[in-house]
């Protein structure tokens, strides 16, 4: 029987020829992440184990990103934690505040996931280097301590969603409207405990920065992952940046799906989801009149370069909005720099918006830009769950970055061509 | 293994951010965490709740982040299980992991209204509702799950192991 992408990474990194959805296997891990919020629970089940060795030390990454710069005592000593334990253990990848980024982005700039990677993170959006061709999924602490320990995880293969796109997208639409979009159509639990692997000629307009943004919220369907073939722009990304050797995997054309759903990329329009689930969307045109006090621009899902600029193009030579707090978030130490060298910093500094150092803070609201009681935000981030940036009675709408950047002039959620 | 204790009554996608909202998170202190569990949905349930309690809900219970502090939290509050329609696969895998039994059981969970006296049997899949007086089955969870929850999670699992070998 023919394999998915997804069966096939895993059947590679299970020692096995094929397998098939529902088994149970224990396969290799080419990476294992952890977080601030993640990796202190996975320290101290660890050191339970009694383990003093990680199996790897190349192969395991520690990223300080949520609460950091630290915002209060306990953070600091959270990250203290790690900090001393990626000292001892003698781990190879941990990123200090001021040399790091935001995992999901860092990680894959860096080279250290490539195509064809199996990738286990205590984080729920490690499903983000899909878009690189490897199969990546979000654990728990205890799981991410077995696999420090034993460079090895149980999986249950899932079925997998097939996704076809066609067509090209219309000015203004980007990658984070394509999987509102389609999280929109099938719900939060549309692709529950299963793999979303993408197909269609519609791929070639998707740019890298696009397909890691759709990758990383397959986990707001449910998914277990998502996934893209390796293209033309997946090698040039790779190219220059892979620190490992990769194999480029390709679904076997007779490959079974359980399903198959299919996207016009053309007969989209930007989309905005509507508190308090990322499934709650609306084309931008029958959105109607929701003002805001907060803009956020960042995050793993849509903090890389390209964002930054799609979000600069809009507010160059424009005002932030007098009632409106407009806040940008570059995801990596590089961005921010790219972002200075091309002037990017400048645009937004000169609109009335902050710059920040990269971090996940409002994201999760965690710091660095809370909501009060009442208040709204838009946000290019990926969740609008209750309280998600916040006080209870807040509110987030999720959009992409442009769409994010000209409500803040706006004072109110609009688009680009809605701007004198 | 029999579970008693009255329902905790929630709806769809009870997601990681209101079972244990992220301003909690710069602490891992069980305790401190089964303090805040379920806050912004209700206020009540961490002062309120009685161990061996049941919290009941629909679909795709626990979506959102991969947290393990959302099950320690509920593990914590003394509640012996989560019953739901569906769960998100995170949390999933995270209940076991912990040792926090956790049942897919659809038809019960439509009928059960808050504070409901639940009877749960694991082994044999089985659910009574002492207050409305039906029974229902579910699908046992699989013995390596069992095995994880016995062992009080997978840590606990891995040591035993590694001492029997």
């Amino acid at each position: 029987m023919g394999l998915t992408l997804t069966q096939k990474i895993l059947a590679r990194h299970a020692g096995r020829k094929g397998v098939a959805p529902g088994e149970l296997i224990l396969a290799k891990i080419d990476l294992a992440l952890g977080n601030d919020v993640t990796s202190p629970i996975a320290i101290q089940a660890f050191r339970s184990l009694g383990a003093t060795a990680v199996f790897d030390r190349e192969r395991i990454a520690l990223v300080a990103d949520h609460f950091t710069p630290n915002k209060d005592i306990k953070s600091a000593e959270q990250v203290k934690l790690m900090r001393e334990f990626a000292k001892e253990l003698g781990i190879a990848n941990y990123f200090e505040v001021g040399r790091m980024g935001i995992e999901h982005v860092l990680l894959p700039d860096e080279g250290l996931v490539v195509p064809g990677d199996l990738v286990i993170g205590a984080d729920s959006h490690t499903c983000t280097y899909g878009a690189l061709c490897a199969f990546s999924t979000g654990v728990g602490s205890t799981d991410l301590a077995a696999a420090m320990f034993s460079g090895e995880v149980w999986l249950k293969v899932p079925e997998t969603l097939r996704i076809v796109l066609s067509g090209r997208p219309a000015k203004w639409v980007e990658g984070k409207d394509v999987i509102l979009h389609i999280i929109g159509e099938i719900g939060v639990d549309g692709a529950l405990y299963r793999a979303m692997e993408y197909a269609g000629d519609g791929i070639a307009h998707l740019s890298m920065a696009w397909r890691f943004t759709m990758a990383n919220m397959a986990i707001e369907a449910g998914a277990k992952n998502g996934i893209f073939p390796f293209d033309a722009a997946t090698k040039a990304y790779a190219d220059g940046r892979a620190k490992r050797k990769y194999e480029v995997v390709t679904a076997d054309p007779d490959a079974r799906y359980a399903e198959e759903i299919s996207v016009d990329l053309s007969a989209l329009e930007p989309v905005v989801a509507f508190p308090h689930l990322p499934e709650n969307t609306r084309p931008l045109s029958q959105v109607g009149n929701v003002p805001i006090d907060q803009v956020v621009v960042g995050s793993c899902t849509n903090g890389r370069i390209e964002d930054l600029r799609s979000a600069a193009a809009v507010i160059r030579g424009r005002k932030v909005h007098d009632g409106v707090r407009m806040l940008i978030f570059p995801a990596t130490q590089e961005i921010y720099l790219q972002a200075m060298r091309e002037g990017l910093m400048e645009a937004f500094v000169t609109a009335g918006a902050a710059f920040s150092t990269p971090t996940c803070g409002p994201c999760l609201g965690g710091h660095m830009g809370i909501l009060a009681k009442g208040e709204r935000a838009i946000s290019t981030t990926n969740r609008n769950f209750v309280g998600r940036m916040g006080h209870p009675e807040s509110e987030v709408y999720l959009s992409n970055p442009a769409v994010a950047a000209a409500s803040a002039v706006l004072g109110r959620i609009g688009g680009p061509d809605e701007l004198p | 293994m029999e579970l008693r204790g009255k329902a905790w009554k929630y709806g769809d996608d009870v997601d990681t951010d209101v079972i244990i909202p992220a301003r909690y998170l710069n602490s891992s202190d069980p305790a401190e965490l089964a303090s805040h569990c379920m806050e912004d949905i209700d206020a009540s349930f961490a002062s309120k709740v009685v161990s061996g309690d049941f919290i009941v809900a629909g679909k795709n219970f626990g979506c959102g982040s991969s947290r393990e502090h959302a099950p320690i939290a509920i593990k914590a509050s003394g509640a012996s299980a989560v019953i739901a329609r569906s769960f998100a696969r995170i949390f999933y895998r995270n209940a076991f992991n912990m040792g926090l039994p956790i049942f897919e059981a659809p038809d019960a969970v439509d009928e059960i209204e808050a504070g409901d006296r639940l009877a749960v049997d694991m082994e044999r899949g089985s659910l009574r509702n002492e207050t409305k007086g039906k029974e229902y089955r579910f699908t046992p969870i699989p013995p390596f799950m069992r095995e994880l929850v016995a062992a009080g999670g997978l840590l606990n699992y891995i040591a035993k192991r590694k001492k029997g070998a």
